[in-house]
């Protein structure tokens, strides 16, 4: 089966996991800017992290047949910097016109501070004068439900196309809200400390596949890039068809992602041929 | 070996985990019986068999939950689930 990982940070990942992943069925995976392990003090740092996942990266999963996209930001855990924030942002226009980047993310709220509203404030203000597409991200753990509310509240006060915007690490008690007010929404699985696949497929079964996008994220902490292929069996054991996996695990990021019409993986169909 | 402290910080997370699956697997069992119409067994052959093997799986798992619910008044807590899980 065919799947596109939506949201997945290569650069912290092994050449084998590429491997692994086209030998299950990845064909592209999108790779949204992420938090070094350390706040970064430097614009020039940012701009040349953007380069390698914009520029080297796809050369690297190239070499396992599949596609790699990109996305730019500050992240939320270094929005106490204004100064830098400001000034990253300005690069991010060159990074725009790359033929791989689709947007601006992972923006969103860590402690959900003031400066980080605005830091979100302005990198959705940024992505909609450019019209591009925009991915959220949550806070972890206890902030988790206030922190989604504000970003709701600081994205209701904005002109947004909501269509085009992803509120990514939602769960159980935070989904209704993104749903009901029109924007797309991620489950992002981690072994310990978000979603799990079991969890994950409850939720769909729930909510339906419409707007929902899963992934499991992989960055350098404790995270494994195939819980996605896990979630992918859960769906499936439990009774639900290929074509409706295919929906949910490549159609839906077809759909969202290719708002830009830099990602031109289409949705696919499986037909029996006589 | 470690402190208690040390004992809650290390293992939060993990514990915390396995109690949201715990909690998943107790909301998906309420959704499948919502869909069928009922919690009650089926009445007729293999059905009823593997429906109240189900149901009794069910009750340990409730009562396991409430053995891991006292507090101090055993170290024991292994020892006791894996007997009463024993039962089925």
């Amino acid at each position: 089966m065919q799947i596109i990982q939506p949201h997945y940070h290569a650069i912290a990942r092994t050449a084998q996991d590429y491997e692994r992943m086209a030998m299950s069925g990845v064909v592209a995976v999108a790779e949204p800017a992420f938090w070094a392990g350390f706040d970064r003090l430097y614009p020039e740092t940012f701009i040349d992290y953007f380069r390698q996942i914009s520029e080297f990266e796809p050369t690297r999963a190239a070499q396992y047949g599949i596609r790699h996209f990109s996305w730019v930001a500050v992240n939320p855990k270094e929005a106490e910097n204004p100064t830098l924030t400001r000034e990253v942002l300005k690069s991010f226009p060159e990074f725009f016109a790359k033929p791989t980047v689709l947007g601006v993310g992972e923006t969103g709220l860590h402690k959900s501070t003031k400066n980080e509203c605005s830091s979100l404030e302005a990198h959705v203000e940024i992505a909609m004068k450019h019209g591009q597409l925009v991915l959220i991200h949550t806070p972890h753990l206890a902030d988790k439900a206030h922190g989604t509310k504000r970003v709701l509240e600081v994205l209701a006060g904005m002109n947004v196309d909501r269509d085009r915007v992803w509120i990514d690490h939602v769960e159980e008690q935070t989904i209704r809200p993104c749903l009901d007010a029109g924007y797309w929404v991620g489950f992002t699985l981690y072994p310990i400390t978000k979603c799990s696949p079991k969890r994950a497929v409850d939720l769909l079964e729930k909510y339906g596949t419409e707007r929902i996008l899963v992934n499991s994220s992989a960055d350098w902490g404790p995270s494994d890039p195939f819980t996605l292929q896990e979630c992918v069996l859960e769906y499936r054991r439990r009774g639900h068809s290929l074509q409706e996996a295919i929906e949910v695990f490549h159609n839906n990021p077809c759909r969202f992602l290719g708002q830009n019409p830099k990602f031109d993986i289409k949705p696919i169909r499986v037909e029996t041929v006589i | 070996m470690l402190s208690p402290e040390q004992v809650v910080d290390t293992y939060f997370l993990e514990a915390r985990h396995m109690l949201l699956e715990i909690a998943a697997l107790l909301d998906r069992y309420d959704a499948a019986a919502a869909r069928s119409g009922s919690h009650q067994s089926q009445s007729q052959g293999q059905a009823t068999t593997t429906t109240t093997a189900a149901d009794a799986k069910l009750a340990v798992l409730r009562e396991a939950l409430g053995v891991l619910r006292e507090q101090g008044s055993t170290s024991e807590r292994t020892v006791a689930l894996l007997e009463l899980f024993a039962r089925v």
